[in-house]
């Protein structure tokens, strides 16, 4: 167990934390904005991933690689809304039944469950090559960075504007939002589509990143991404107040997390045991505002005229 | 105004909990009008309110707004006639969003919501001066979530609202059932402002008869589904309570009204 070890592997935690933040950035909007605990993710970080390499190996830029990455996981997200509001399917069972399928497409867009990029041959714009040892601007860190600031700055925009209010409010209350005159099917495919668009775009990214797009890759993801928006919140929580910074809080939780995993890899545990430790990890984190709530909270009196107010 | 033409409403048809909650049920209120509800437990009264926003659809029956069918104009189409206050303060007010952010929300019912912001600064001054009527000093706390609000708080704020944009018919619910009596007459003193103001076509429902004769210009008692009293103008002010009580023993065969409105009168 050399340290230097640990050190080493640091900034390649780091970049992935980045990337992986971005598809917790797309959790968030679902799990926390608008109240849904969205499944198909697991299969769109993968539809990203391929659609993206796949897009390059023919020869397209790499741009014009994630943006369309992009649109295919804003598709998947447009087929979980659908199911769920058109067909009226629990949102959890309409995210597993796009995840299911989309299996099936992930494959079909490969041709095989696996897709090699060669960094030397292609122009990568993030990779586990562009670490160390390469100028600022083409460190992956940085790149990702940057992406993440883009991306933040985008979606505070949007949920300031009418259309995004609407969303938030659709998450919070959905009978006061029909009542105002939301549609609030409408928000919840809205809401779907971005966070899957985001999180293909994370796959796309990723799959550039360890050069190669796997049927495997997305396994979990929703996982990952809630331990990082728990992380995020548990502990930026108290000084991250506005929305924008909220995400970043995110995005931080989410590297956390993989120099969490690093560490206990360094230590030696078996890593076929990581995905288990992960879900304890998010299974507990998400019981704890239950328990506070069951087990710790002391009945208070309120005092002062409004205390029969219904509140 | 409003015109319900033969509306039915079954719930769980077929099984032993069948339930006709609107039967036939017939109302046209013309433009001004305030009426008050009341009924015993069941009589279908919040059943009617929920028909009149679209809820869920009627099984029989025509509903217009303004000469407009709604029936099959899904909920938040028709919230573009509509203001609703509910019974529950928590249901009206989104509680994460702030002061601002909800009565800007109800700035654009009715309307298409753009990428334009969300709030804009000169709304923000009118917020202010509407804030100002309710008397609570809201509108200081302009920024406030609104989870933080006490009950009437939410309730008063989910009233104006309700009146951001005129509706053309505003529908309370028994908004000031779940409020403590003070908080109560406060909301449905600011309620009566507000309709005055801006001469709304209104529909409360009530289980306080006092309030319902108190309170506008005509007073509909329902029973299993059905108007069953239907009294306006000066006949409406000089009701007593023992009237009303006398009226609705008559229909349902002596069985009492219920718990709630012995107690509250």
């Amino acid at each position: 167990m050399n340290i230097l070890n640990l050190f080493a592997a640091m900034p390649g935690a780091v970049a992935q934390g980045l990337i992986w933040g971005i598809t917790s950035i797309g959790i968030y909007i679902t799990f926390r904005i608008l109240d849904i605990a969205d499944l198909s993710v697991d299969g769109s970080l993968c539809t990203g991933g391929a659609v993206c390499i796949m897009m390059m190996l023919s020869g397209q830029n790499v741009f014009v690689s994630l943006l369309v990455a992009t649109l295919a996981g804003m598709a998947a997200g447009l087929a979980t809304g659908i199911f769920h509001t058109f067909m009226g399917i629990p949102a959890i069972l309409a995210g597993i039944l796009t995840q299911l399928g989309l299996y099936s497409v992930n494959l079909k867009i490969m041709g095989k469950s696996n897709q090699a990029i060669n960094v030397d041959k292609y122009d990568l714009l993030v990779s586990l090559r562009y670490i160390k040892n390469v100028a600022f601007y083409k460190n992956t860190i940085f790149v990702v960075a940057i992406i993440i600031v883009l991306l933040i700055a985008a979606l505070y925009w949007f949920f300031g504007t009418e259309l995004g209010c609407a969303l938030r409010a659709t998450g919070c209350n959905s009978n006061m939002s029909r009542a105002q005159g939301i549609n609030t099917n409408m928000s919840k495919v809205l809401g779907l589509v971005i966070s899957n668009g985001l999180v293909a775009l994370s796959g796309g990214l990723l799959s550039q990143y360890q050069g190669f797009a796997d049927i495997n890759m997305g396994r979990g993801a929703i996982v990952i991404g809630l331990a990082a928006v728990i992380i995020g919140e548990a502990i930026f929580g108290k000084i991250f107040r506005n929305f924008a910074l909220k995400l970043l809080g995110v995005a931080f939780g989410s590297i956390l997390y993989y120099i969490v995993l690093q560490v206990v890899i360094w230590m030696g545990i078996d890593t076929d045991l990581l995905k288990l430790l992960s879900a304890l990890v998010v299974a507990v984190f998400l019981a704890i505002p239950y328990w506070k709530g069951k087990y710790f909270t002391k009945p208070t009196i309120k005092k002062g005229e409004n205390q029969n107010a219904g509140n | 105004m409003l015109e319900i033409r033969n509306v039915t409403k079954v719930f769980n048809p077929g099984t032993v909990n069948e339930k006709v909650a609107l039967n036939d049920f017939s109302l046209t209120l013309e433009e001004g009008d305030f009426v008050t509800v009341i009924g015993g437990n069941g009589a279908g009264k919040s059943t009617m309110m929920n028909a009149i926003a679209g809820v869920w659809p009627v099984d029989a029956g025509q509903i217009l707004i303004d000469g407009v069918d709604v029936t099959k104009l899904s909920e938040h189409k028709r919230a573009k006639y509509l203001g609703r206050v509910f019974q529950d303060p928590m249901t009206g007010t989104a509680a994460t969003m702030g002061i601002d952010e909800n009565l800007a929300l109800a700035k654009r019912r009715g309307k298409f919501r753009s990428l334009k912001g969300g709030t804009s600064k000169k709304e923000r001054e009118e917020y202010k001066e509407l804030l100002k009527i309710l008397g609570l000093g809201l509108e200081d706390r302009l920024t406030s979530k609104v989870g933080l609000l006490s009950g009437g708080q939410r309730q008063a704020l989910t009233l104006l609202m309700a009146t951001l944009v005129k509706p053309k018919l505003l529908l309370l619910d028994e908004h000031t059932a779940a409020l403590d009596p003070k908080t109560a007459a406060k909301v449905l003193e600011t309620t009566e402002v507000i309709v005055n103001r801006d001469h709304l076509t209104t529909l409360m429902i009530t289980h306080n008869m006092k309030d319902a004769i108190a309170h506008g210009n005509r007073l509909i008692m329902m029973h299993e589904g059905r108007v069953i009293y239907d009294v306006r103008g000066e006949e409406k002010k000089n009701l007593h309570v023992s009237d009303l009580l006398k009226k609705f023993e008559e229909v349902s065969g002596g069985e009492f009204a219920n718990d709630r409105m012995m107690l509250t009168n």
